[in-house]
């Protein structure tokens, strides 16, 4: 059409596209109109369903067996991509545009090496054997992987997360596209591992003039990453603008709600509740009604139900489909809490190391950990992934038996070991909830026989008074009487966790180990559940090890914090310590690598190298090969000793804290 | 890799010697008198009783147990019962040859059509080619094989007189060209039995390639979709195929019992069959032996294969 038009790196106007289910069209994306210029950057955010992935996918025309475009044109660089037949659309892709995928290590193939799918990629640009090895080295090189031909030769599975990701991105950059699309590039991968891709990322997209299109769940990440960002809602893009704008003074209900039940910076349970959505996002292919948001708005009026919301244009390139875009600042922010602190009383006291033997090696997964747990006290775990958080969750609750000489006293008297030689109180005062509530809970029992079971196990309640137990149960979760009746596969993943943190309260547990609880679900979801796991623990006195790689979350949740690194603890304290003052170098890293939401510019510490082998630890301190600070020809031979800088805060470094502090606050 | 080749065939051993040792109980506790089975009904008395003598039939428990297992061990099974003349494994290795030979024919026939005919399944997924291809499959694997045997023979046989309605021991006398008339219709019998599993088998798992993220990942790079099925899929999907086809080897050499009564085959499964009613304890004990190594031969190779395909099955093998 008009010249400005061509030159857009990605222009989508008003796609329509359904998912057909059994002959029935159901809507999927309802009119997304957005565009993108070369060299800039875009996201989408929103919850999952909003359509934000289906777009993503959309913007290559690669669709899932049943989707179907039913309107609207995506033109990349100029060429109308829904026009295009089997042959061009294969050239498109081959020359155009480029994807990043959320899980690198399933997005290559496991049966060939690096070197044969990298190598693909630029022979099919029609260059010759010998000439595309040589562009393969040359594209890991500039996605900074120091040793290319160690990469070339191995399998996926032989590489980290991080690693295939980059590997990921050297092959999408093969053909130098115009268009780079990133769907929830760094979902998966550890704090410091994000960071790093994300630095690639931004240093390619200078580098290249690449348009990119992101896709992140994390809106800390978009916020780093993106110049405009639209939100996404029930197929529609319902606020769209510079990213510093919609962040900062978002002008639509639902984008405000999404912000406000993060935890923010310095946000902590004793101070307020996190803000929630109520509800949940309109069914897939449903009508909807007027304005998408109504159901959930807490500003709706009458004039929403009544009629489609316009466009209401805020500044240039800012725009939010909202009756009251005025209103959203009435909002109510904070809704205070009111829990009780922790108590000083020791429930569980633990010294624990473990080591496993493997294929006649010993491996020291857990080395002195010495940590207690008062009640009422929730104790956060961060580390990277191999750091031994999982692995001592596991010692404290026997699944892991700890090596001789460990110990674990819970309330005043020594627990054994292994969990089947526990009595049924000590299995029961302990329970835990994972990560994923979908493979934790059986798919082919009702709810209410989940509960029951757990019940009747623990408490060795009879059939009546398991009955009465769990309708308290779920009245506590606030689960209704429809919902034990369901299969798990019915509920959505905030209720199925719901269930599952049902089940570990079953027996009114001394402590619960949460292994990184919320992190499948949505924010406005996590919301609800961290507020609910706080409640329930001012109730019960339930003391909590809580296990995230999210620092944002466990800032908000813990009470105490500890940081570890290759099965050691580096630093402990309590969050305020931690998120406050001098920290170890691990923690000042991985404190720096969190993409922050406000968008005050980070100093990142940047670490080299992966976490090594616990299989070989290193020498001295087992950070040092990684450690910014490291002071030469001490930390490569001494283990540093553990130094108490105040009470309470412990840091297992050789460089006293007052030099730490006045290093740190240099930055 | 070594290691595991090691482990996987002492473990074959052991399976091996608990077979033999299952094998020999069984016939030491069938209430008929193998002597009696081989000489007949009406055969004297003292004539039983000393056959029982001269083969060891009176001996202890343990005696006779051992020398089975010595045999085994020395690869001398003695002579059979019934034919005298005959040491067990040369009465054995001519029909073991003829199956074979029948049994690798039938591969040759079955495996690359449906192969074939379970990627293209895949391919067009959910459409009238896949649910044809789904129903022929599901048809001939569920008609038993001495039906289709029948059948065939009753169609091309007689009617068409295309190839040799049953087997005859004039093909012995040609070359293995010529012998093909006599036994292409039990091999096609063989085949469309087989058909149905495999291409089952191969299309379960083209399906699960096609819908994996890396199919995805080349699909996004450009590839055509014949490059995308011959890099990509065919590799990942052919692990669930070939562990079916190397049971079905075990079971084509042994099970096809039908299938040779029917074209008259002189094969493996009928001196089995023969050699269990006869009361053959020798014969039978040997075949019985034979034919579950061949099985886990069969089986071995499989998982060698596959490991050599999928670098992550080799890890699992290490480990394991």
């Amino acid at each position: 059409m008009t010249i400005t038009t061509s030159t857009l790196a990605l222009d989508i106007k008003d796609l329509e596209l359904a998912y057909v289910v059994r002959g029935i069209n159901r809507p999927v994306l309802r009119g997304v109109s957005f565009s993108i210029k070369p060299g800039e950057a875009y996201g989408l955010v929103g919850e999952s369903g909003c359509g934000k992935s289906t777009t993503a996918y959309a913007a290559l025309r690669y669709m899932p067996r049943n989707g179907v475009i039913t309107g609207g044109h995506i033109l990349v660089d100029g060429d109308d991509i829904t026009a295009m037949n089997r042959n061009q659309l294969r050239e498109f892709r081959m020359h155009k545009a480029s994807m990043v995928y959320q899980d690198p290590g399933t997005a290559l193939n496991p049966t060939l090496k690096i070197s044969k799918q990298l190598v693909e990629a630029f022979t099919i640009l029609g260059q010759s054997r010998d000439h595309a090895h040589a562009s393969a080295i040359a594209a890991l090189q500039r996605v900074q992987i120091a040793d290319p031909d160690r990469v070339m030769g191995r399998y996926p599975h032989q590489l980290s997360g991080g690693m295939l990701q980059r590997v990921v991105i050297a092959m999408a950059l093969a053909c130098d596209p115009k268009l780079l699309v990133l769907d929830e590039p760094t979902t998966g991968l550890d704090a410091t591992v994000e960071a790093e891709v994300l630095d690639l990322v931004r240093n390619l997209r200078s580098e290249t003039g690449a348009a990119i299109l992101l896709i992140a769940h994390n809106l800390g990440v978009i916020r780093s990453m993106c110049d405009r960002v639209g939100v996404m809602y029930a197929g529609k893009i319902v606020e769209e603008g510079d990213a510093s704008e919609v962040f900062d003074g978002p002008k639509h209900p639902y984008t405000v709600g999404l912000l406000r039940s993060l935890p923010r910076r310095g946000m902590h349970k004793r101070h307020a509740a996190l803000a929630t959505i109520p509800g949940s996002l309109p069914v897939l292919g449903s009508d909807l009604p007027t304005c998408v948001y109504v159901d959930r708005c807490p500003i709706v009026s009458d004039v929403c139900r009544n009629e489609v919301p316009p466009i209401a244009q805020l500044s240039s390139g800012h725009y939010t489909r909202c009756h009251h875009p005025d209103q959203v600042a009435k909002i109510d922010d904070l809704v205070p809490a009111n829990l009780r602190d922790a108590g000083d009383q020791t429930v569980l006291q633990m010294e624990v190391s473990k080591t496993f033997r493997q294929s006649g090696h010993d491996v020291p997964a857990l080395v002195g950990v010495n940590l207690s747990l008062t009640d009422g006290e929730t104790l956060g775990l961060v580390g990277e992934s191999g750091s031994g958080k999982t692995t001592l969750a596991k010692a404290i609750l026997g699944v892991h038996a700890g090596d001789a000489g460990s110990r674990l006293t819970l309330d005043q008297h020594e627990l054994a070991s292994k969990i089947t030689k526990r009595s049924t109180d000590d299995k029961r005062a302990m329970q835990i909830i994972f990560q994923n509530p979908d493979s934790a809970l059986n798919a082919s029992w009702t709810v209410r026989n989940i509960l029951q079971r757990s019940v009747r196990k623990l408490t060795g309640k009879n059939k009546i008074d398991a009955d009465a137990r769990v309708a308290i149960l779920a009245e506590h979760l606030r689960l209704s009487p429809r919902h034990l009746d369901m299969k798990p596969s019915q509920l959505s993943g905030g209720l199925k966790q719901r269930v599952a943190i049902a089940r570990a309260f079953a027996g009114d547990p001394r402590i619960v180990v949460c292994d990184e609880p919320t992190s499948a679900l949505d924010v406005s979801v996590q919301a609800a559940i961290l507020n609910l796991l706080a409640e329930l623990q001012s109730e019960q006195r339930t003391s909590y090890v809580f296990i995230s790689h999210d620092l944002g979350v466990v800032r908000y949740l813990a009470d105490r914090i500890a940081v570890m690194y290759l099965g050691r603890i580096m630093e402990v304290g309590t969050t305020d310590q931690i998120f406050g003052g001098v920290n170890h170098p691990y923690t000042e890293a991985l404190l720096s690598a969190v993409p922050n939401l406000d968008g005050a510019p980070s100093r990142r510490i940047k670490l080299a190298g992966e976490i090594p082998s616990p299989a070989n630890p290193p020498s001295g301190c087992v950070f040092h090969p990684r450690c910014p600070r490291a002071i030469a020809g001490l930390c490569e031979t001494a283990e540093p000793p553990v130094v108490e800088v105040s009470v309470g805060h412990a840091i297992r470094c050789h460089i006293p804290p007052a030099e730490l502090r006045a290093l740190q606050s240099a930055n | 890799m070594a290691r595991y080749i090691v482990r996987r065939v002492l473990l074959s051993i052991v399976t091996l010697w608990l077979l033999a040792t299952i094998v020999f109980l069984m016939t030491w506790v069938l209430p008929s008198d193998p002597a009696r089975l081989i000489l007949g009904a009406q055969a004297p008395e003292q004539s039983v009783a000393a056959f029982r003598l001269r083969v060891g039939l009176d001996d202890s428990f343990f005696a006779q147990y051992f020398r089975l297992i010595k045999g085994l061990v020395t690869f001398d099974f003695g002579h059979s019962w019934k034919y005298e003349t005959y040491e067990v494994w040369d009465y054995l290795r001519t029909p073991l040859a003829k199956t074979s030979k029948l049994a690798i024919i039938a591969m040759i026939i079955t495996a690359p059509i449906s192969i074939l005919a379970g990627l293209i399944a895949a391919k067009f997924r959910d459409r009238k080619l896949d649910r044809g291809i789904v129903l022929v499959g599901l048809a001939a694997s569920s008609i038993p094989e001495f039906v289709t045997g029948a059948l065939l023979a009753v169609v091309f046989g007689l009617k068409l007189e295309w190839f040799e309605p049953v087997y005859s021991t004039e093909a012995e006398k040609l070359s293995l060209w010529g012998q093909l008339s006599y036994l292409m219709l039990p091999a096609l019998a063989l085949a469309l039995a087989y058909f149905g599993y495999i291409a089952r088998m191969m299309r379960a798992g083209t399906i699960r390639a096609l819908d994996s993220d890396y199919v995805r990942t080349a699909t996004m790079k450009g590839l055509s979709s014949t490059q995308v099925m011959s890099r990509h899929v065919l590799r990942n999907a052919a692990a669930p195929t070939i562990t079916v086809m190397s049971v079905q080897i075990g079971y084509l050499v042994s099970g096809i019992i039908g299938v040779e009564l029917v074209f008259n085959y002189p094969g493996f499964s009928r001196v089995l069959l023969d050699a269990a009613i006869d009361g053959d304890l020798p014969v039978l004990q040997v075949a019985v032996i034979v034919s579950a190594l061949i099985y886990m031969v069969a089986t071995l190779m499989a998982d060698l294969l596959i490991a050599w395909l999928n670098p992550r099955a080799r890890l699992e093998l290490g480990a394991s």
